[in-house]
């Protein structure tokens, strides 16, 4: 770490990550409140021998990075709920192509405009179904301005690792926040790439499951032959109706994700060990969270946090093992209740399960997830 | 002051007289010629201009945890419209009144914010706007003016700090006429704080 304290705006710094993971190619379309990021990747790209492109709208902007990772760039969107709707059909087609790519959602009201300058957590589900049919996705939720930094460069790796999108999810208090960081040395963290083919050309296939559950991506145009469609396909990338062809490849691209959640999951937990009741939070609520647990130990309630940094796939195993700990669980979040649903599948029955909710365009306050603390203890 | 550990403000107007640019010049001055935490949180509206603004900032010696003011030593609003909606006076109801903790200061420009509706903070009515037009020519000095007025009413960033980060953050051709306007705030609190003595507990 550098001792010197930088200033830092979230946006702003997401879009230096990304520069720093190796995005060389940034294709997007702005709206509030993630429009810095485009601004600055306008600016940034073209200096280290990338590309920007404004594009006409947000859904040519999610074929365009698919596109662009094809032919071996490392590729990112940013977006917010209005525009993420708009991309969820190309989103799938990362999905079924195996594309790796990553895209921005930072979240503000909805649905439909909604309010675009103030902060919201309700497209949480939309990032884990808002494309049609049965996929896997990977979401990261940075909450402070070194984790801002690290996911983005966390994100790229899973992206690359794993041939999937991933998704940062911010929400506009974090988005716009301007922040005092110590960042890490740059080249401190590690950079994934792809794993590119060992075979000869003839012997390609871009949905070989010889090598894994992750095949080796070829570049478009560097001789390989390539074929990629949003139909269903066997291992050559040519359409199959083939039953076992096509429930081959779609378990394989479950167990590609669930199979390796030891490598894609991260949590910051905070005094669970003792905890009689847990917090379940992400994102800038997860920072209400801490303080309003500082506070309530202060008076005694044996309080802890879980604050997912992956959220999706989301940490089932271990809220089901907190809950088996805690007698209550609170979810805080900014929605009608998306996290409360996930942390209610996983608990499974074995916990009280609390909600405290805010969709008024508003972070929710530590006092009054305090005070929530002090009503069900 | 100094030994204070954190301390939280909010600044409030209307968008287009730059609060939120202030408050990010601010928490500049700390992070990067005090070298302290600190963090400048906006809130605006789709509006251009004309839309009640805030900006939270806090300044502090560790990592500052929850993103936002949290009990609020300093409240300063430069429109009744922002100054109805962020605190409005005696008003208990309001999640933003609540805000501020029981020994805040409050600020107000004394032209622009007429109706007070019984405050229980010690308030200080100041004409940010007037003095601006009277000795700049132009209200839109009013901001930088404030911040002035802000470091010399409660010393939380240096004075030293605040400069560079102004001339930092003024664009070509402004720098002089804004670091005049910065000085016109130092002074203007200098004589008002000899006059009353100002604490923040």
């Amino acid at each position: 770490m550098s001792n010197k304290l930088e200033l830092w705006g979230g946006n702003d710094l997401i879009a230096q990550a990304a520069i720093d993971a190796g995005c060389r190619f940034f294709a997007g379309y702005p709206i509030t409140p993630s429009s810095e990021i485009a601004e600055q990747l306008a600016r940034k790209l073209p200096k280290v021998g990338g590309i920007f492109m404004q594009m006409e709208d947000e859904i040519a902007s999610m074929g365009a990075i698919i596109g662009a990772s094809l032919a071996g760039e490392k590729a990112m969107t940013a977006t917010s709920g209005p525009g993420f709707s708009l991309k969820q059909e190309n989103l799938g087609y990362a999905c079924i192509s195996e594309t790796p790519c990553v895209i921005v959602d930072v979240m503000r009201g909805g649905p439909s405009t909604g309010l675009p300058t103030a902060p919201s957590q309700s497209d949480l589900m939309q990032v884990r179904w808002g494309t049609h049919g049965d996929h896997e996705i990977i979401a990261v939720t940075p909450a402070f301005m070194d984790e801002i930094y690290s996911e983005t460069i966390r994100a790229f790796n899973l992206s690359e690792k794993f041939r999937i999108p991933v998704i940062i999810l911010l929400d506009e208090i974090l988005g716009h926040l301007h922040e005092g960081v110590q960042l890490p040395d740059p080249g401190s963290l590690e950079i994934v790439d792809r794993t590119k083919p060992t075979v000869p050309p003839e012997e390609y296939l871009p949905f070989d499951d010889r090598f894994g559950d992750v095949p080796p991506m070829a570049n478009f145009f560097e001789g390989y032959r390539f074929h990629i469609t949003g139909l269903s396909h066997g291992k050559s990338g040519f359409p199959t109706t083939d039953v076992e062809e096509v429930d081959a490849i779609q378990m394989r691209r479950q167990r590609k994700i669930i199979g390796n959640t030891d490598q894609i999951l991260s949590n910051h937990e905070y005094h669970l060990d003792d905890a009689e009741i847990a917090v379940v939070a992400f994102g800038s609520v997860g920072r209400s969270a801490i303080d309003a647990i500082d506070e309530a130990r202060k008076q005694g309630i044996k309080v802890g946090l879980l604050r997912p940094l992956t959220i999706w796939p989301f940490p089932e195993k271990r809220v089901l093992e907190i809950a088996k700990q805690v007698k209550k669980i609170i979810v805080p979040e900014m929605s009608l209740g998306q996290l409360i649903l996930e942390v209610q599948r996983a608990a499974n029955g074995n916990a009280d399960i609390v909600g405290v909710q805010e969709v008024g365009g508003q972070l929710i306050r530590p006092r009054e997830i305090l005070a929530k603390l002090q009503e069900v203890i | 002051m100094m030994e204070k550990k954190r301390i939280d403000l909010r600044f409030s107007g209307v968008g287009g007289q730059g609060v939120i640019l202030a408050g990010a010049i601010f928490a500049e001055a700390a992070v990067l010629f005090d070298q302290k935490y600190a963090l400048q949180s906006p809130t605006y509206t789709a509006q251009v201009r004309g839309g009640a603004t805030k900006v939270d900032v806090v300044i502090s010696s560790d990592v500052i945890t929850y993103p936002q003011t949290r009990e609020i030593n300093f409240f300063m609003s430069l429109a009744q419209r922002s100054y109805d909606r962020f605190y409005g006076g005696n008003n208990p109801d309001n999640r933003f009144f609540r805000d501020l903790a029981d020994d805040a200061l409050v600020l107000v420009d004394s032209n622009l914010v007429p109706n007070l509706n019984n405050p229980p903070h010690k308030l200080i009515q100041l004409p940010i706007i007037d003095l601006a037009l009277r000795e700049m020519g132009r209200t839109i000095y009013s901001n930088v003016i404030a911040l002035g007025i802000v470091v010399g009413l409660i010393d939380v960033v240096s004075k030293e700090a605040l400069t560079a980060s102004v001339k930092r953050r003024a664009p070509k051709g402004t720098q002089e006429m804004n670091l005049r306007a910065l000085d016109i705030g130092f002074n203007f609190a200098d004589e008002f704080a000899q006059k009353e003595k100002i604490e923040i507990q």
